[in-house]
């Protein structure tokens, strides 16, 4: 679970990393106002949005007027802001972070995450920050730090020290370094945070270390037990209908073909989406409906793939372990007939009540097509696209 | 010989007495495992299905024996639960538990480093489907009657197309010693390579089949070692040819985190390795059957 660059500074801040002054605003009158209530006369406004890379997709603009600051504040809200993190639909900019400028000296690169084939806490640095991390690894990977966080003793000291004379923070600065790094691995061990990252962490002309960037994502798995973090989260990041998915205990992920599906399992769903486009199609959706799926779950999953009016034809395959092909089944006649769909469904069943499942199928008299293995699934729903698509 | 589990391995359900423990233990029992207790604290005692309840895995170790266990716990405590099954001294447990956080699991794989090798509980999950070693014993939540006993060994991070490949396998007539499930999570008790040392070890074991995803060096570090220290063919299919780059796809470890992690990449490092590609997921069974004809 992502949240905002605010969010993230909040809290950083409360872990003892200095952050530059700043508020937050909806409208471009907050924008003017909170602009007001910083000192000096250079602002930067940044789109708050769940993405990274805003700066070149014009997200971040620096203002010396209250004017400027207000035409930049009217430019953003309201607007989708495509980067190249963010896909082709962009993220919605509803909320402005009005921030003083800050006089940079340096640029660094800090960032924790869980490094999950060495099952470790992993903290990274470079010297070099600002600039596209990923570019610097390739081309010099030398210029990047790692150094690994043992789960059961945690960041000592001495491993800060180190990164922070890998970033170049000697003399002066070393004991706010390392207390910043510190504070930084406490935030994410304590919020089960999955990445927390400063891009820049900052050195200003006046030699204080800032986090001028910052982005944390949370383990959807700790939220149980993280009610405050979970409060940030924001729907308007995410589409609509993965959130939709979430509600009802689905997994979805929309795409760019026009065959639906339903499957259960990640990985059955997986390989059945690379059977679809083996057969010549493309899937419109990746859609688990995980385990234990009743008529009501399923008929949720229906209206979610069908709501994509772009599908031509929908694909049910289920091998049940926990599932229960009779379940599902019903779920499968019930939908069809309160849904009414107008587009082909093959259905393939099979393992635990198969044949009380086919059984049910086959006595709906509704217009399904069955598929006994996953080769012959694929290709029938394949031939029902294209025979719609040639009307 | 299967690996892991036989129909004499004595068995432990944790979180025994609760609805999915009590459904999938009474599965395991009608399956011909050998369960012996389980263990749901504070009810320490009592008898379920006319067996013994334990508070602790250490009193089911101590009284009836206990070697394997199973993890149904809800994910809050399910990390608890797994370290009080190695203390214990349990050798073997697969956590079934579906949203472990992953910070509970960087703890539970730190604590297990503590024991020496020769003392270190193995751990398969968890998000998992089990393990089976078919017309012998199950530790698992799979539908046991579509898997074949035979010479095929199978590790797979999905539990449903692990289904799909062992269907696959019986219309062919062809049967499997052991199929271990590892879970998507993005940190889990053991690797393919793991299972892979097991079934290369297993006299049983003919040939092996992987079935992977994209995402993780965990693939291509099972065909290394497949390269370098196995007498047995390895057989792999890498499920998320159409995943789009970058999106998480239901397993949180279904990440393509780097280069080399998308499934052609891992496809061409995996050939080069010398492992035989199932082309598609509807040939697994056929892939195997084409390998086993050739020894």
């Amino acid at each position: 679970m992502d949240i905002h660059e605010y969010q993230a500074k909040e809290i950083l801040a409360e872990y003892g990393v200095k952050i530059a002054e700043g508020g937050l605003a909806h409208t471009a009158e907050e924008a003017v106002q909170r602009s007001r209530e910083i000192d000096g006369n250079v602002w930067v406004v940044k789109a708050q949005i769940h993405s990274g890379a805003r700066g070149k997709a014009g997200g971040i603009k620096v203002c010396r007027t209250h004017e400027e600051i207000e035409v930049a504040a009217e430019s953003l809200l309201g607007q989708r802001l495509v980067t190249h993190q963010s896909g082709p639909a962009g993220k919605l900019c509803s909320k402005l972070y009005i921030e003083a400028g800050t006089d940079i000296a340096r640029e660094l690169y800090l960032a924790f995450m869980i490094d999950r084939s060495h099952e470790r806490v992993i903290m990274v640095g470079s010297a070099q920050g600002g600039m596209d991390i990923e570019a610097l690894a390739a081309t010099d990977p030398d210029a990047i730090k790692k150094i690994f966080i043992e789960p059961a003793v945690g960041l000592q000291d001495f491993q800060a020290r180190k990164m922070a004379f890998a970033l170049g923070l000697g003399e002066e600065l070393l004991n706010h370094a390392v207390k910043t790094i510190k504070s930084c691995y406490r935030a994410l061990r304590d919020l089960d945070a999955n990445i927390l990252e400063i891009n820049p962490l900052v050195v200003t002309r006046s030699n204080e270390l800032i986090a001028l960037d910052a982005k944390m994502s949370f383990d959807e798995n700790a939220m149980f037990r993280r009610h405050r973090i979970s409060e940030l989260r924001d729907n308007t990041q995410i589409d609509a209908r993965e959130v939709a998915a979430g509600e009802a205990g689905l997994s979805y992920v929309g795409l760019d073909g026009d065959i639906g599906c339903m499957i259960n399992g990640a990985g059955l769903a997986m390989a059945t989406m690379d059977m679809i486009k083996l057969a010549g199609g493309e899937p419109a959706n990746f859609l688990d409906v995980g385990g234990g799926a009743s008529a009501e779950r399923t008929e949720k999953a229906f209206r979610l793939v069908l709501a994509d009016k772009g599908v031509k034809a929908m694909l049910v395959n289920i091998f049940a372990g926990i599932n229960r092909c009779d379940w599902i089944a019903e779920g499968v006649v019930q939908a069809v007939r309160n849904i009414g769909m107008n587009v082909p469904l093959v259905v393939r069943l099979s393992g635990t009540n198969v044949e009380e499942g086919r059984r049910i199928i086959a006595e709906s008299g509704l217009p399904i097509i069955t598929a006994e293995t996953l080769a012959d699934a694929a290709e029938k729903v394949v031939q029902a696209r294209n025979q719609v698509v040639a009307g | 010989m299967a690996i892991l589990i036989n129909e004499q391995t004595r068995i432990i359900v944790q979180g025994f007495t609760g609805r999915i423990g009590t459904f999938h233990a009474q599965e395991m029992i009608e399956y011909g495992s050998n369960v012996v207790g389980g263990v749901t604290p504070g009810k320490g005692g009592q008898t379920h299905l006319g067996l013994p309840v334990f508070n602790t895995v250490k009193e089911a170790v101590e009284q009836v024996g206990a070697e394997a266990s199973i993890v149904f716990v809800p994910p809050a405590f399910a990390a608890d639960s797994i370290m009080e099954a190695a203390d214990a001294g349990i050798k073997y447990c697969v956590s079934i538990t579906d949203g472990i956080p992953t910070q509970d699991m960087m703890t539970v794989k730190s604590f297990l480093r503590r024991f020496s090798l020769e003392n270190r509980m193995m751990l398969t999950g968890p998000n998992c489907s089990g393990t089976i070693s078919p017309g012998r014993a199950m530790l698992g939540i799979m539908p046991g009657h579509i898997y074949m006993p035979g010479t095929v060994g199978v590790v797979g991070r999905s539990g449903t197309l692990g289904y799909e490949a062992a269907d696959q396998m019986r219309r062919l007539n062809i049967g499997i010693s052991t199929s271990v499930g590892i879970g998507g999570d993005p940190i889990i008790g053991s690797s393919h390579r793991d299972v892979l040392e097991k079934l290369e070890q297993d006299p049983e074991t003919k040939v092996a089949l992987m079935i992977g995803e994209i995402g993780g060096p965990m693939e291509v570090e099972a065909g290394i070692f497949a390269k370098e220290n196995m007498s047995k063919p390895l057989v792999a299919y890498i499920a998320g040819l159409t995943a789009p780059a970058g999106r998480r796809m239901g397993h949180a470890g279904a990440i393509i985190s780097s280069a080399g992690e998308s499934a052609a990449e891992k496809v061409a490092r995996l050939k080069e390795l010398g492992v035989t590609i199932c082309p598609t997921p509807s040939l697994m069974g056929q892939t195997v059957a084409e390998v086993l004809a050739k020894l």
